[in-house]
């Protein structure tokens, strides 16, 4: 529980963020997931770039027909604002329900998604959102949708000199749900599954069954079909395959899949 | 419970607010890591990575290269092998086998220590622990206690023809015709996880050694300061008089701190190396490996039954897991379960035999309940199983066998002083409104869910304990405890106590008992422990026995005091002492409150001494060394009431009701604080704990993300009542109540899911009930 010794600066200006990056710093956002990983040893970063002190990184707002976040916006403000509620319930939903107060008022968007782990929930609800991100180097900007943005383990699409600065959350996504089932009130997903009904159909995302969040695209061919719940539900693991671990059986996951994109859909439908 | 009102001032009964807890809500509190000594060097140790391997060579070149880093100690440059004295030996013979400060030859568990490094700061050493090079011949390993003793397991200790430590036994003459006799057999097999203590502080220690005088102090984390120094004392060969150990504010112990650990000796050897004081604090991953865990037992039951359920005789063979090693009590622990076996019911016919094996894992030693817990949850979950086999009510069943007069000689020896079983139980199924349960269990299946009640009707052993019955348990340790009170000249008080509070209140508690037995007020007693400079021997505090023995000898050294102070009196006042009435605050002569003395004008008039009565020394002070007539049996039933969900496994405790009888009640504060606490620890272990080891000896919960303890959130609605029946054994009639919630819970809870689940048919369920493992059940009950 004693990390190895590193570097730290604390960035004044995006460009500097970039350019400590492109050095070879790990962005250090709320700390609630890399500073755990280094106390472990699991991470040993030679240096630090804190994000902390950079405002423009900071906030939600309209943007044509999506919502732009910072990257840096905790997920207590995410959970809590209205814009989002009421257009793209299903992210609102998952931030409310990460970890404790404590880790909301400190862990963000930006980190949770930079941070790719398999059993996040806001990499779930933002495939299940159908947003994307924007991210930055010193080589300019681009946009990674979030269905191409988690790869695996622990691993994004993000090269390694670019940060990601905004959410893009899309305003269509009112009609949507996030069910987690985990097993204290502070705990990570076992299963999570996020929904959004929305007006190119249905899309479905899970965490914890997976390297990443994956679609549940049996449920979602069901439905989008014009299949019955319970047949969507039956379908709802398809091509999954979790692993047994002290959490519970891959069985049991699978069939925690169908439980939560049950319930998360009947919200969803009654938005 | 009716709401009681808090005060910040009062005597035995009254709801004070803790005077010590302003410095902890303010971060004021010292503990350990908040001492810095001139000079300090810090530690960590290279630990076990294999549960069982050789030694082949260890090769800290690469670490002493390191520039601050001072010294590695292994074991051929510190080859001391009585690492910890075991102080346990219940029913003589018991195999201990020896543990060296740093690995000798052999790695038996994933933790052990091998090798410490000495450096400048904490995270140099961690960076030199990484650069110390240990070649391990790995070796076949054992981890489950049931496999260490069959025949052909791997042998943890090569010195010995097995795995077996210990058999304990307890049969009764006639039990063999009492079974035979029985016209029902009911057997049940109940395994009591493997838990870790986790307390908040971790284990800390700084070992401060003069090489020119020879005197060394240790500042330790520990529940138990006066035995670490005896074991120093032992281990150094050096006198206890230049042992000193300090306890600064310990931030929970749970059993984790009753111990005396090879980490303690060795702070104080690496100080005599590098001449410098140096520094351990035990990490978070590293506290989860290297200090006791408690439980580990798995129970094979066996009862004979009469038609109405009375039990006519009861069988249980057992198996404990003790680890790798015997720590300060760990053959003591299932010694405690054999005891509290029949719990509160009349059994007069037992077979009670617990075998202890040695595996490759971390010890096991007390943690809250200690043994108790283990015979608690067994005998429980038997009486439901009993009344489930014979379709009786659980509540009849119980009543059926309660003990009814006391004293009651149990067959395991014990003599139970008092008790009203069935009338804790009669509070307590009131409410819980336990008559209009069925309207709600329907209720609940109209939803989809199942609803259970279930009960745990307990009664401990507590307030460790008259010496001689230790001495003949093959404990090492009296059971005497000490207390000191000094009145200074303005009529303020020094309270010496040789218990060692680590979050019990003792400073809040032992103050309202000067109070009520003194006249002094509340705020002017100072409340001191934990220094062996300054204080006779004292036992510390464990066994819910700092009040039921550390408190009586308190109440003791006070009428001592009121005593002498009533000589000096009459002295002043010229009568007799038998002309004397005490007010609470002061001695006056019969119907005459205009000639009195207040016990502060006795205190100044004792310390200017300026005259006394013939035979009085100056100074209003006393001391007791109180040793207990007899152990204390406090008792109860908790009843928690569940509901299901069979889509996710999820168990919600909807209401928890307890009743406890710990008898008279200095606090109530404080008492609600412990039941609530230590059913949140039952809790822990009936839901979510559980120290898992893989096959191959690696620890598959080592940090708080596998091992989960419950969070504030996680804790339901409880319900605390009491009933009061005051122990005969001491003048206070108090029993003991930290260790009562955690006793009782683990059974009440896995009773009522029990409960919930029979109608499919379902009869046990193993701790921790994680939703996984309940869907699971409910599966294949359906199918
Ligand atoms: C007790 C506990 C419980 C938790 N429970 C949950 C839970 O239930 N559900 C859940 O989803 N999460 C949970 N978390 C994790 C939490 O959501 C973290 O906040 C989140 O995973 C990381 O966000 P952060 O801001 O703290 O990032 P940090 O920990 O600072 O960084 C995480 C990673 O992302 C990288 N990074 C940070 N910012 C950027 C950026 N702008 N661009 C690119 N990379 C970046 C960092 O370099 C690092 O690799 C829990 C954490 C704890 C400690």
């Amino acid at each position: 529980m004693i990390p190895s010794a590193l570097s730290y600066t604390k960035a004044g200006t995006l460009d500097e963020a970039l350019a400590a990056v492109a050095a070879g710093a790990r962005p250090l956002a709320g700390g609630q997931s890399l500073v755990p990983m280094m106390r472990l040893r699991l991470a040993a970063p030679e240096g630090l770039v804190d994000l902390g002190g950079l405002a423009e990184l900071v906030g939600i707002c309209e943007d044509g027909d999506e919502l732009a976040v910072g990257a840096m916006t905790t997920h207590r403000s995410v959970a809590a604002d209205p814009q989002i509620l009421a257009s793209c319930h299903v992210v609102a939903q998952a931030a409310s329900g990460v970890g404790s107060l404590v880790i909301r008022n400190r862990g963000t968007i930006g980190g949770s998604l930079g941070h790719a782990d398999p059993h996040a929930d806001l990499p779930a609800a933002l495939l299940a959102a159908g947003g994307a991100v924007i991210v930055r180097s010193s080589r300019g900007e681009r946009r990674i949708e979030a269905d191409d943005l988690v790869t695996s383990y622990l691993t994004t699409s993000l090269a390694s000199d670019e940060l990601i600065t905004q959410v893009r959350l899309p305003k269509g996504a009112a009609r949507s749900a996030y069910a987690k089932f985990h097993r204290r009130a502070i705990d990570w997903s076992i299963v999570g599954v996020g929904v959004t009904i929305g007006s190119a159909g249905t899309r479905v995302a899970v965490t914890g069954v997976g390297d990443r969040p994956l679609r549940a695209t049996g449920f979602e061919d069901v439905i989008n079909a014009g299949g019955s719940l319970d047949e969507a539900v039956a379908q709802a693991g398809t091509g999954m395959s979790p692993l047994d671990d002290l959490d519970g059986s891959a069985e049991y996951k699978l069939h925690l899949v169908g439980v939560l994109a049950r319930q998360a859909y009947t919200e969803a439908s009654g938005r | 419970m009716a709401t009681v009102e808090r005060v910040t001032s009062g005597g035995i009964g009254d709801s004070v607010l803790r005077k010590e807890d302003r410095k902890f809500v303010t971060g004021e509190g010292r503990y350990v890591d908040d001492l810095k000594l001139p000079g300090m060097l810090h530690g960590a140790f290279v630990r076990s990575s294999f549960g069982h391997a050789r030694i082949v060579s260890i090769d800290a070149s690469a670490a002493l290269a390191m520039p601050g880093v001072h010294a590695v100690l292994t074991h051929a440059t510190l080859p001391v092998v009585t690492g910890v004295l075991s102080a346990s030996n219940p029913g003589g013979d018991v195999r201990h086998p020896e543990q060296a400060v740093l690995a000798k030859e052999f790695a038996r568990y994933v933790g052990e220590p091998v090798a410490m490094v000495i450096a400048d700061d904490r995270y140099l050493a961690s960076d030199a622990v990484n650069a110390v090079h240990v070649e391990y011949e790995p070796l076949p390993v054992v981890v489950d206690a049931e496999q260490a003793l069959a025949p052909g397991a791997p042998l943890v200790h090569a010195e010995y023809d097995s795995n077996l430590c210990k058999t304990l036994e307890s049969i009764t003459d006639g039990f063999d015709a009492a079974l035979a006799k029985a016209p029902r057999k009911v057997t049940l097999r109940v395994h009591n996880q493997r838990v870790t203590p986790m307390p908040m502080e971790t284990r800390g220690c700084i070992g401060d050694w003069s090489n020119s005088t020879g005197e060394v102090t240790l500042y330790t984390s520990t529940q138990v300061a006066h035995f670490v120094r005896t074991f120093i004392s032992i281990v150094c060969g050096t006198s206890e008089a230049k042992v000193r150990v300090v306890t600064p504010d310990v931030g929970g112990g749970f059993g984790a701190k009753l111990n005396t650990y090879r980490e303690e000796f060795a702070v104080c050897a690496a100080s005599k190396v590098v001449g410098r004081p140096v520094k351990w604090i035990e990490d978070r991953t590293e506290n989860a490996v290297a200090t006791i865990h408690g439980r580990d037992q798995t129970q094979y039951y066996e009862a004979g039954v009469a038609e109405n359920g009375r039990i006519l005789a009861l069988k249980l063979d057992a198996i404990q897991n003790n680890g790798a090693y015997n720590q300060l009590l760990t053959p003591s622990i299932s010694h405690l379960t054999l005891f509290m076996v029949p719990g509160c019911y009349d059994i007069q016919d037992v077979s009670i035999t617990i075998r202890q094996a040695f595996t490759n894992t971390t010890p096991t030693d007390a943690y809250r309940g200690a043994g108790r817990p283990e015979a608690t949850h067994g005998i429980e979950r038997l009486l439901d199983a009993i009344a489930d086999e014979l379709g009786l009510d659980p509540v009849e069943v119980r009543r059926t066998n309660f003990i009814t007069e006391f004293p009651y000689a149990s067959a395991t020896g014990l003599s139970y002083d008092s008790g009203d079983y069935a009338a804790t139980m009669d509070v307590a199924l009131g409410h819980a409104d336990y008559a209009g349960f069925e309207a709600r269990r329907a209720e609940s299946k109209q939803n989809g869910r199942y609803r259970g009640i279930g009960l745990s009707t307990y009664v401990e052993v507590c307030g460790l304990a008259p010496s001689a019955v230790t001495a003949a348990l093959g404990i090492g340790a009296p059971g005497w405890e000490h207390s000191t009170v000094r009145l200074h000249p303005t009529g303020k008080a020094t309270v010496i106590t040789g218990t060692s509070p680590h979050g019990q209140g003792h400073a809040t508690s032992w103050s309202q008992i000067a109070q009520t037995e003194l006249g002094i007020p509340f705020e002017d007693v100072e409340v001191i422990h934990g220094d062996t400079a300054f204080q006779p021997y004292g036992l510390g505090t464990y066994g819910s026995r700092s009040l039921a023995v550390g408190g009586i000898a308190l109440y003791r050294s006070l009428g001592k005091v009121r005593e002498k102070a009533r000589e000096l009196a009459a002295h002043l006042l010229e009568c007799s002492v038998d002309d004397l009435e005490w007010t609470g605050t002061s001695w006056q002569v019969k119907g005459s409150p205009d000639r009195a003395k207040t016990i502060q004008e006795l205190a100044y008039a004792g310390w200017t001494a300026a005259t006394l009565p013939e035979g009085i020394e100056p100074v209003l002070e006393a001391t007791t060394f109180h040793d207990p007539p007899n152990f204390t049996f406090p008792f109860g039933t908790h009843i928690c009431e569940v509901e299901i969900d069979p889509t996710t496994g999820r168990i919600e405790i909807l209401q928890y009701t307890a009743v406890d009888d710990c008898g008279n009640v200095i606090n109530p504060m404080i008492v609600d604080g412990q039941v609530h606490g230590g059913i949140i620890q039952g809790l822990g272990q009936a839901l979510f704990e559980e120290t898992v080891y893989a096959d191959d000896g690696q620890m598959r919960t080592p940090t708080l993300v596998e091992y989960l303890v419950p969070s504030a959130a996680d804790v339901p609605p409880m319900s605390l009542h009491r009933t009061t029946t005051p122990s005969p054994s001491n003048p206070l009639g108090v029993k003991g109540i930290g260790e009562a919630g955690t006793i009782a819970a683990s059974a009440a809870i896995v009773n009522a899911a029990v409960d919930a689940l029979s109608v499919l048919g379902i009869r046990h369920i193993e701790m921790p009930m994680q939703p996984a493992r309940i869907w699971k059940l409910i599966e294949e009950a359906k199918s």
